[in-house]
């Protein structure tokens, strides 16, 4: 590049160097078709929502631990200590939801402007594996907290997956990382809802971006979609102020509840509750309601074949649908096709709402576990018990012969030397694991007859009635 | 990317209705939104920062008083009595609880005086000889005073006093480690 430098000035020179200028000209100055619009703003809303989850995400990255010992615990110091953590940790939880809800915004106004229509193919593709990634990214995030809503939510969730004939069985133990729902399932989760998906997304975000600034927005349905003719307005200013009445309304939405009703912690997962029945996130609810109704021999036309039929319809729509046609009202077919849908989606959800409700049991132990969750999230937060104190503590518990070895230990003053717990101090060596080096007996005859660098050390020999030697060297076998 | 033929120059759906030319009045508007955005931005980041410096905002790690027992237990003692006391360490959001024997002892003036039993030589534990009426290290052999004095051996400083407190007629003690094998009570950890 030999471009001489425009104008004078810093910015003219930051331009000179980066291009910066002549970037935001580009992002800014994108004609639209007809001018700006209320019904193109979800795209950037979404784009917006992207980006809060990616910062509040990272920021519950500082506390959040990946394993089900410690996974509950964390998400309860986020939500109960930690300050500002119930605040942002809602803000992550429902910005999924406001995601779905925009994503749908989007969608609706793509496919009933017909503005997947002109060369858009491509376009429509990323969309659509956007929608998927932005599904997956709600359902690998919803189990991480590792609460009993979360743990019973993804067990169904991962079971409906073994319906599936012949893999069925293999991408449930794949998703799981085995046969039961365990530690090895929230490493999966959490590698693709922090490290594989959002790297999808943003790379299909990029592409989604340019092939749409490759083809040029729609504009209105009554806009040619090959051939724009309409006057052409600038994304800048009109639209952009739009776009932003959007996002201001979603931050000021989402601030509030956040604030004011921000979300809860149930209790942590306890896999052995015969009784929890398990519900999944309202988005799911028309899945969840549509896969009670498939059961043994017709299962997989329910669960494969009439899902793979919606999904080579949605994603062949620009393939299918040649017409250039674009006005709703001259396209019953595809009209109909998409109030069919929505009717579908939200009769489905309806009707499990419904029979939640209406059949008594469901809904008492539904209220049961609700209760259970308020309770849960009004009590202090109680820092876990570290695995070192636990192993300290059960040896008292386990083995009372053990246990009156500590109490030998300590009157002794081996610990004096050796530590407490025989974990070692500068003055003599650790006992813990002496159990994989020396046999009971060996150790026995060392309490009586020391080597000499033992009594170089200033460790004097042993001389106590056998039962007690008896229980001090149970004591140090059971120091692992 | 935009067409070329999109330029600033092709306005032509901007209505001019306000006084300024189009130019000042993009001009502004930019300047209302870069200003809108970044005070959105700010307040935005309020709650992000509070949640990283949660650490500077309240304790994350700590020592908690643990209880040694009811006062009046200790309100005739003739000797250092040896209580073995439940230390819980909070560290972020997991505990660490250990046991540690402590000795409630009186100092010269008969106030209550909870020693550790940690040696400040090289960290033994050191027993009360009651024959000898001395702490009496099985180590290196220190000695020291029932109100942890040192008498003799290796060791540069007495035995070390906890703080304690006192609440609801409980006896609490704040157990700490003490730099070994200087003069001066240091605390480590």
């Amino acid at each position: 590049m030999h471009s001489e430098q425009k104008g004078t000035g810093l910015w003219a020179w930051l331009n000179h160097r980066t291009g910066v200028d002549d970037m935001l000209r580009t992002a800014l100055y994108e004609p639209i078709p007809g001018g700006a619009r209320f019904a193109y703003i979800f795209g950037s809303g979404l784009l917006f929502i992207f980006l809060s989850q990616i910062i509040t995400g990272v920021f519950l990255a500082l506390y959040y631990v990946p394993s089900a010992d410690h996974a509950h615990t964390t998400v309860a110091y986020i939500t109960k200590a930690v300050t500002a953590g119930a605040f942002l940790r809602s803000l992550h939880a429902y910005g999924a939801s406001a995601m779905v809800v925009v994503l749908f915004l989007h969608l609706s106004q793509t496919y009933i402007y017909g503005a997947y229509k002109g060369r858009r193919e491509i376009l429509w593709l990323s969309g659509c594996a956007l929608f998927g990634m932005v599904l997956a990214m709600a359902f690998t995030g919803y189990l991480l907290p590792w609460d009993q809503r979360a743990y019973f939510a993804t067990a169904v969730g991962t079971n409906a997956a073994s319906e599936i004939p012949w893999i069925g069985e293999s991408i449930k133990r794949l998703m799981r990382g085995g046969t039961e729902m365990g530690t090895l399932t929230i490493s999966r989760f959490f590698v693709a809802h922090v490290f594989l998906i959002p790297a999808a997304i943003f790379a299909l975000v990029a592409s989604h971006i340019l092939l749409f600034r490759k083809a040029g927005a729609a504009g209105p349905v009554k806009e040619d979609p090959f051939h724009p003719k309409l006057k052409t307005d600038l994304f800048y200013p009109r639209q952009v102020l739009m776009d932003l009445s959007l996002t201001a309304l979603l931050i000021v939405g989402l601030g509030l509840l956040c604030f004011f009703v921000p979300l809860q912690v149930g209790p942590p997962a306890n896999p052995a509750d015969a009784q929890y029945i398990p519900r999944p996130e309202w988005y799911y609810l028309p899945i969840f309601q549509w896969l009670k109704y498939w059961h043994g021999a017709t299962s997989v036309v329910g669960v494969l074949i009439i899902p793979s039929v919606v999904a080579i319809a949605i994603l062949g729509l620009p393939f299918l649908d040649r017409s250039v046609e674009r006005r709703p009202w001259k396209r019953p077919a595809a009209m109909g096709a998409y109030a069919f849908v929505v009717f579908a989606l939200v009769g489905l959800g309806l009707r499990s709402q419904y029979l939640d409700r209406h059949d008594a049991g469901v809904a008492q132990q539904l209220a049961k576990q609700e209760a259970d969750e308020d309770d849960y999230a009004h009590q202090l937060f109680e820092p876990e018990l570290s695995s070192a104190s636990l192993a300290a503590a059960n040896v008292t518990l386990a083995d009372p012969v053990a246990a009156k070895g500590k109490t030998i230990f300590e009157a002794q003053s081996c610990n004096a030397c050796h530590g407490d717990g025989g974990t070692g101090t500068a003055a003599a060596p650790a006992l813990v694991g002496l159990s994989k080096k020396l046999k009971a007996e060996q150790v026995g005859a060392l309490f009586q007859h020391p080597t000499a660098k033992m009594t170089a050390g200033g460790m004097p020999p042993i001389d106590l009635p056998a039962d007690d030697t008896k229980a001090l060297i149970a004591y140090l076998e059971s120091l692992k | 990317m935009a067409d070329s033929t999109a330029g600033p120059g092709n306005m032509a759906q901007e209505p001019s209705t306000g006084e300024l030319p189009p130019g000042n009045r993009r001009s502004f508007l930019g300047a209302l939104l870069t200003v809108g955005s970044l005070s959105v931005g700010a307040l935005l980041s309020v709650p992000l920062l509070r949640f990283a410096l949660f650490p500077l905002i309240r304790r994350t790690t700590e020592l908690k008083s643990s209880p040694v027992g009811e006062l009046s237990e200790f309100s005739s003692l003739t000797e250092p009595v040896l209580r073995t006391i439940q230390i819980e360490q909070v560290d972020g959001w997991r505990k660490a609880v250990s046991e540690k024997a402590v000795y409630i002892t009186k100092d010269g003036q008969g106030q209550l005086r909870v020693l550790t039993s940690v040696c400040p030589h090289l960290g033994c534990t050191v027993p009360w000889n009651k024959e000898k009426r001395q702490f009496v290290c099985p180590c290196h052999g220190g000695t020291f005073t029932m109100d942890g004095n040192r008498v003799s051996g290796p060791s540069l400083r007495g035995m070390d006093a906890l703080q304690t407190s006192v609440e609801g007629g409980q006896l609490l003690v704040q157990f700490q480690y003490f730099r070994q094998l200087v003069a001066d009570k240091e605390v480590v950890g």
